[in-house]
C-alpha cells in the first residue's frame, strides 16, 4: 500500500523563448528544485495561485513535458527516456480544465473506447472497460448519448471514464472542476474520491479552490516553482497567515474559526468543517 | 433608465410538437446603476437570457425593451444597443486577437466611428479604470496572466462608454487573488461611475458579497428575485436546484438548530458570523 508510484528530484522546468532566427530572447523558469514523492493509493492536492507552476509540475508527472533539469520517476520509469512514453501516458491519464477539449467523439461510449481501442486491446475486453468504467464514474445510462448534451460535471466524468478503460494507477487532474457549478464540481469530485479509495488509483489534483482539499491525504502548496508547504489538509489549514503569504484562500469555515481564536475564543486550531467548528462552538456554552 | 424584458421565451425548434424551452415566460427590469447577479446551474437559461438584453437573441416570444423602446422593430439601432450594454462571455480572454494590449481595446471605439485619436483617449481610460500598468499597453495580450488579460477584455467593452455591463462568469479559473481584484474593480465601476452590472456566477461566496440583488433561474424560469439575504434564506431551495449558500450561512444555521445562535440569525460573511457568534459568547 505504501510503495512508492512518483519520484521526483530536483525538477526544474525553464520554458525558454526564441524569436524568429532561433536566438533566445527570454527563459523563465516555471520550476526550480521540485523534489516530491508520491506514494500509490494517495490522493495529494496541489494549490498554488496563477503563475506558481502548479500545472508544469503536473505535466511533468506523464511526460507532456520533460525536466530541464532533475528526474521524474514514473513507477519506475525515467519520463525523459522517450521508450517509456507508452506505458506513462497510459498508467498516468490527464484531466484538463475544459471538458469541451477533450471530447472527440460523438458518442459517448466512443469517447471512452478511444483509448483502448488505440492501445490494441481486442474488442470484447473493450466493451467490458467501457462498461466497467461508465459505471464507475455513475455514466452508464448516457453510453449512447451525445456528449455536446451532458453538462460540464458529466463530461468531465466521461474524460475521467475515458481515462479508467486504459486502467491506470494515476488519474491526474489540472484545475478539473474550475469550469463547473457547484453541482457539477461535487460529482466530480465525488467520482475520484471513490475512484482512489476503491480502485486504489493514485490522485495528484491541481486546483485553487481550498474548499476542495479538506479531504485529501496530502496537501502541497506551491509557489514560485518551489514547495513551500506540504503536510495533512489540517496541518496546512492551521497556517493560515502562512497560506495568505502565498496568495491562498481559505475557506470560510477555516477563516471564521481562525478569526474566533483571534478574538480569545479557545476553540482547537486546525477546524476543517462546518461540523467541527459548531462540536467546538457548542463545547464553549 | 433600464432594460426591461416582457414576457421573454426562447423555444427551440418552435416547429415541434412538444416545444422545448430555454428561457419560459421572463419578466424583469434592470435599471442602471443597479448591482445584480444571475445564479443557476449549467443549463438554466442565464446565458440566453443575457443575450436577450444586448439583442444578439431575440426572444421566440415577449418583447425587449431598452429605455422603453422595443429593441427589434424596425429602425432600432442594434449597434446603438450594443454600445451601451456590453456583453462580456466566459473565458474573454479566448476574445483576445490584436498585437498590442492598446490595440485591442480601441478595436470596440473605432468600430462605433469614432477616430483614432478619440479611440485611443477612451482606450487608455479603460485600461486605467481596470488597473492594467501603461508600461504593457504595447506588449501582446498573449504574454498577460490570466487576470490581466481578462482586465484587458473588459476594458475593451468599458472603452465604449457602456451603461450596462455584463459579465458571464469573468473570474472563472482565475485564483482567489485575481478573482478578488476584478470582482474590486467591478464594484469600483458600478459605484463610482454608476455603471450597472449584471454578473453571473456560480460563486455564492462572490454573490453574497458583492451583488445587491439576484435572480435565480432554473429551467429557464427566474423562480427568485430578491436581496442576497433574502435568497441565502432559502437555501434549502437552492439546493435543490442545484445550487448552495456561502459556507458561513451553513454554519449559522447548524449552529441556530443547536440552540448556539438565535433561529432567526442570517449572515452571510465570515464578519457577519464572527460578529454574531461573539455576540452570544459575551453575553
Amino acid at each position: 500500500m505504501n510503495k512508492l508510484l512518483i519520484r521526483i528530484r530536483d525538477l526544474v522546468h525553464e520554458y525558454r523563448e526564441y524569436d524568429e532566427n532561433d536566438v533566445l530572447v527570454r527563459t523563465s523558469r516555471a520550476l526550480d528544485g521540485v523534489t516530491l514523492d508520491v506514494t500509490e493509493g494517495s490522493f495529494v492536492a496541489v494549490l498554488g495561485h496563477n503563475g506558481s507552476g502548479k500545472s508544469t509540475f503536473a505535466k511533468h508527472i506523464n511526460a507532456l513535458l520533460m525536466p530541464t533539469e532533475g528526474t521524474v520517476i514514473f513507477s519506475g520509469r525515467d519520463t525523459a527516456e522517450i521508450e517509456n512514453l507508452w506505458e506513462l501516458r497510459k498508467e498516468a491519464g490527464m484531466i484538463f480544465q475544459n471538458p469541451d477539449n477533450q471530447i472527440i467523439s460523438n458518442v459517448v461510449e466512443e469517447d471512452v473506447a478511444f483509448g483502448p481501442e488505440n492501445l490494441g486491446i481486442p474488442s470484447e475486453e473493450i466493451i467490458a472497460r467501457v462498461a466497467f468504467a461508465l459505471e464507475r464514474v455513475g455514466m452508464e445510462a448516457y453510453r449512447l448519448s451525445s456528449p455536446n448534451k451532458l453538462s460540464g460535471g458529466q463530461k468531465q466524468r466521461i474524460g475521467i471514464a475515458g481515462l479508467l478503460a486504459m486502467k491506470p494507477r494515476c488519474i491526474l487532474m489540472d484545475e478539473p472542476t474550475a469550469m463547473l457549478d457547484p453541482v457539477g464540481r461535487r460529482e466530480v469530485l465525488r467520482t475520484v474520491h471513490e475512484l482512489n479509495r476503491d480502485e486504489h488509483i493514485t490522485v495528484v489534483m491541481i486546483t485553487h479552490y481550498l474548499e476542495e482539499v479538506t479531504d485529501v491525504d496530502r496537501v502541497v502548496v506551491m509557489d514560485q516553482g518551489k514547495i513551500v508547504m506540504d503536510g495533512t489538509p489540517r496541518e496546512i489549514f492551521s497556517r493560515i497567515d502562512e497560506l495568505s503569504a502565498h496568495h491562498m484562500r481559505v475557506p470560510q469555515v477555516v477563516e471564521l474559526a481562525y478569526e474566533l481564536r483571534k478574538e480569545g475564543v479557545p476553540i482547537p486550531e486546525g477546524i476543517l468543517t462546518v461540523d467541527e467548528l459548531v462540536e467546538a462552538l457548542c463545547r464553549l456554552r | 433608465m433600464s432594460i426591461a424584458l416582457e414576457h421573454v421565451s426562447y423555444i427551440y425548434d418552435p416547429d415541434q410538437k412538444v416545444k422545448k424551452y430555454a428561457v419560459r415566460d421572463v419578466s424583469l427590469e434592470i435599471k442602471k446603476g443597479e448591482f445584480v447577479s444571475i445564479i443557476g446551474h449549467t443549463g438554466s437559461g442565464k446565458s440566453t437570457l443575457i443575450q436577450f438584453m444586448n439583442g444578439l437573441l431575440k426572444p421566440t416570444e415577449g418583447r425587449v425593451l431598452f429605455e422603453g423602446q422595443d429593441v427589434f422593430e424596425k429602425g432600432f439601432s442594434l449597434k446603438g444597443l450594443r454600445q451601451k450594454v456590453g456583453i462580456s462571455f466566459q473565458y474573454p480572454d479566448n476574445q483576445l486577437f490584436e498585437s498590442t494590449i492598446l490595440k485591442d481595446v480601441m478595436f470596440g471605439p473605432k468600430n462605433l466611428g469614432q477616430s483614432r485619436e478619440e479611440a485611443e483617449t477612451n482606450a487608455r481610460a479603460a485600461l486605467k479604470v481596470m488597473a492594467v500598468p501603461e508600461a504593457s499597453y504595447d506588449k501582446s495580450p498573449f504574454e498577460l496572466s490570466g487576470g490581466q488579460k481578462r482586465r484587458v477584455a473588459i476594458a475593451g467593452i468599458l472603452a465604449m462608454n457602456p451603461d450596462y455591463l455584463i459579465l458571464d462568469e469573468p473570474t472563472a479559473g482565475l485564483d482567489p487573488e485575481g478573482r478578488d481584484e476584478i470582482l474590486e474593480l467591478i464594484r469600483t465601476l458600478n459605484w463610482s461611475q454608476g455603471i450597472a452590472v449584471i454578473l453571473v456566477s456560480h460563486s455564492m461566496e462572490d454573490v453574497a458579497e458583492y451583488a445587491k440583488r439576484i435572480l435565480v433561474m432554473n429551467d429557464g424560469q427566474i423562480i427568485m428575485d430578491d436581496t442576497p439575504r433574502e435568497i441565502f434564506k432559502a437555501y434549502r431551495d437552492l439546493e435543490t436546484i442545484g445550487l448552495s449558500a456561502p459556507q458561513v450561512t451553513y454554519i449559522a444555521h447548524a449552529l441556530a438548530e443547536k440552540g448556539f445562535l438565535p433561529y432567526d440569525t442570517n449572515v452571510m460573511t465570515v464578519e457577519e458570523a464572527k460578529k454574531e457568534i461573539l455576540k452570544v459568547l459575551k453575553k
